[in-house]
């Protein structure tokens, strides 16, 4: 009883120590982030690199979806939304008729590898022959100048985002055959295509290594370099959105320019983006 | 006192516990017996009553979420709307629910197949495996041999199903595609092979119990009418036990058709009927890896959403009417041998 009393006024000490120096600067700062489940990663990792930073901010960040994230930085229930896809014109008519500008920030670009087995000798694809057999439609490889095998087409399961950008950029939305595999990470991809002769599947760049073979799309290899500058067809940038462009100096246009730092390209490679800076 | 009772404690000269004790209870006593008496028993039939409980909450839960995919809006067209979504859920293969409005798709015809598909190959390999395991264990191998057999079985059901699942994807899949040559290893037969492993542990456990409960009398009886050991294995005491035989093998099938992980990883997931039906080298998609690999991301409240859960409702439908059908079998097998 007595040990328990002692270790709750210690608490209560500590507790008040650490309060009351952010409590005589400024009332408490919190950050709100909502919105994609695609850049939630690297707003969490970012939130995590700003916890040190100005004492007392508390940072939130909620994966919903891109569009939940565009309507809560509508209805001012979010500071930053977190968006895999630029800002419909509804949403932006909608931001604009209350009164603001939204400001996008693209924070990273994400790039995905469409990879086979290494033995295939197909070098590349376009992105309509690509979506033709995740179609159903070119079954066999000798129709896309590899052997006469069966094409194995794996894709990622339907709630990742990776999937949602494949879908988006090869598929145009259009639905995949009922005969497609799906897998549900990006390490079993890898290892279904590195272990099957006649498989085609995609992962985010970070996943290519000599165990699988990432095609050309459209004659564009997948590397940084073509993913960054935009060059290379599957690929997206990401946005972190703003109500108008933030304050200079807050904490909000801190965040949003984070990438830019050398600290904030380690976190976006680390996440297995492709940051739109280069040190 | 129970001492007291037993007649060997009571020796003249030896004072026995509790027979100073006052016949009569004070009301007091009286009361405190009564009221513990009814605790315990409340306690006891709680306990009891919680996993009834438990199951009537998530019948409950899956009923609520999964009724708005057959009836968004309480209009009249209601009726038909709901049968028309039963009838797609039955009915058609397509399935595309991540669609946007009118284009989604929710037949899951295919799902069905693919559970039905796993779950029978599970049971071809692990009721005959299983059974004479039992047996051997039961009544061939020497006691010494089972005592450390049956652990090692049963620590096949010890293993998480993740880990299962990578001995899918990793090991058995490109060894179907080496030397089965299939296009790919990641399909019917995988998730069937894995989940019958699966599900033999729980059909030796069970069963080997049964068999070993048949009593010794049946079997020398046997042997005295001059049956060989096979006569007496097959004709007396696998008869014998049928019930807890068959309960094992309940048991095992329930194990593979409510299994996610496993089929997740290695059933393929393409949502397809095989055709022709017996090519196991393709890919199917169960609807419990439909659950498990959709419900991540779904938005709440949206058809999708819903859909999940009418699939949810669906699977528990199929493991009830599966549950009633064998009880009914196994009422009847007993009832047949009871005229006889």
């Amino acid at each position: 009883m007595r040990t328990a009393l002692w270790v709750m006024s210690v608490m209560a000490a500590n507790l008040g120590t650490s309060a009351s120096a952010p409590a005589e600067a400024a009332e408490k700062q919190t950050l709100q982030i909502e919105g994609s489940t695609t850049v939630g990663p690297i707003a969490d990792a970012f939130a995590e690199a700003f916890k040190t930073k100005p004492p007392g901010l508390a940072i939130t960040v909620k994966k919903t979806g891109s569009g939940d994230g565009a309507a809560a930085l509508v209805d001012e229930r979010c500071d930053i939304a977190t968006m895999s896809r630029f800002m419909k014109d509804k949403e932006y008519t909608k931001a604009v008729e209350k009164g603001f500008l939204p400001v996008a920030h693209a924070v990273a670009m994400d790039g995905v590898c469409v990879v086979v087995h290494p033995s295939n000798p197909v070098k590349g694809l376009t992105t309509e022959q690509a979506r033709k057999i995740y179609m159903g439609e070119i079954k066999n490889w000798k129709d896309v100048g590899g052997p006469d095998a069966p094409i194995v087409p794996i894709s990622r399961d339907t709630s990742s985002g990776t999937y949602e950008t494949f879908h988006g950029l090869v598929m145009k939305k259009q639905k995949m055959a009922d005969g497609i595999e799906y897998v549900n990470s990006n390490p079993q991809m890898h290892a279904r295509v590195s272990t099957t002769k006649g498989a085609i599947g995609y992962v985010g760049l970070g996943f290519v290594d000599e165990k699988v073979k990432a095609l050309e799309i459209d004659r564009i290899a997948p590397t940084k370099r073509t993913i960054a500058k935009g060059t290379y067809p599957i690929a997206r940038p990401l946005f972190f959105f703003t109500r108008n462009y933030p304050d200079l100096g807050s904490i909000i246009h801190e965040f949003c320019t984070f990438h830019l730092t050398e600290e904030g390209q380690e976190i976006v490679e680390a996440k297995g983006f492709v940051p739109v800076t280069d040190y | 006192m129970t001492q007291a009772v037993t007649g060997r404690d009571i020796e003249p000269g030896r004072q026995a516990s509790g027979f100073d004790r006052p016949l009569l209870l004070t009301p007091g006593q009286d009361l405190a017996g009564f009221i513990l008496n009814r605790v315990g028993r409340g306690a006891l039939f709680m306990t009891a009553a919680s996993s009834i409980v438990a199951v009537l909450l998530i019948l409950a839960f899956v009923v609520r979420e999964a009724l708005p995919f057959f009836a968004p809006g309480e209009t009249v067209a209601a009726a038909s709307h709901a049968v028309h979504r039963l009838g797609e859920l039955l009915g058609s293969t397509c399935w595309y629910p991540e669609a946007e409005g009118a284009a989604a798709e929710f037949g899951g015809l295919s799902l069905i197949a693919g559970s039905l598909y796993v779950t029978v190959l599970a049971l071809v390999v692990a009721v005959p495996t299983g059974l004479m395991t039992a047996l051997c264990l039961s009544d061939v191998l020497p006691f010494a041999a089972r005592q450390i057999i049956k652990p090692v079985v049963e620590l096949l059901a010890a293993i998480p199903s993740v880990a299962y699942g990578f001995f899918a994807v990793l090991m058995l899949a490109p060894w179907l595609q080496q030397h089965l040559g299939l296009p790919t290893g990641t399909n019917a037969l995988n998730a069937g092979l894995i989940l019958g492993l699966m599900a033999i542990p729980t059909i030796v456990s069970v069963s080997e119990d049964a068999l070993t409960a048949v009593g010794r009398e049946l079997r020398e009886a046997s042997y005295a009418l001059g049956a060989t050991r096979a006569e007496t294995l097959l004709r007396v005491v696998m008869p014998a036990a049928h019930s807890g035989v068959i309960a094992a093998v309940i048991l095992g099938m329930m194990r593979a058709i409510g299994e996610t992980m496993v089929v997740w990883m290695a059933s393929g997931n393409a949502a397809q009927i095989p055709s022709p039906w017996w090519d196991l080298g393709q890919s199917i998609r169960t609807m419990t890896a439909t659950v498990a690999g959709e419900m991540g991301e779904v938005p709440k409240g949206s058809t999708h959403y819903h859909a999940l859960f009418a699939v949810g409702l669906l699977l528990l439908a199929f493991t009830f009417l599966l549950n009633f059908v064998t009880e009914a079998l196994l009422r009847r097998v007993r009832h047949g041998k009871g005229v006889v």
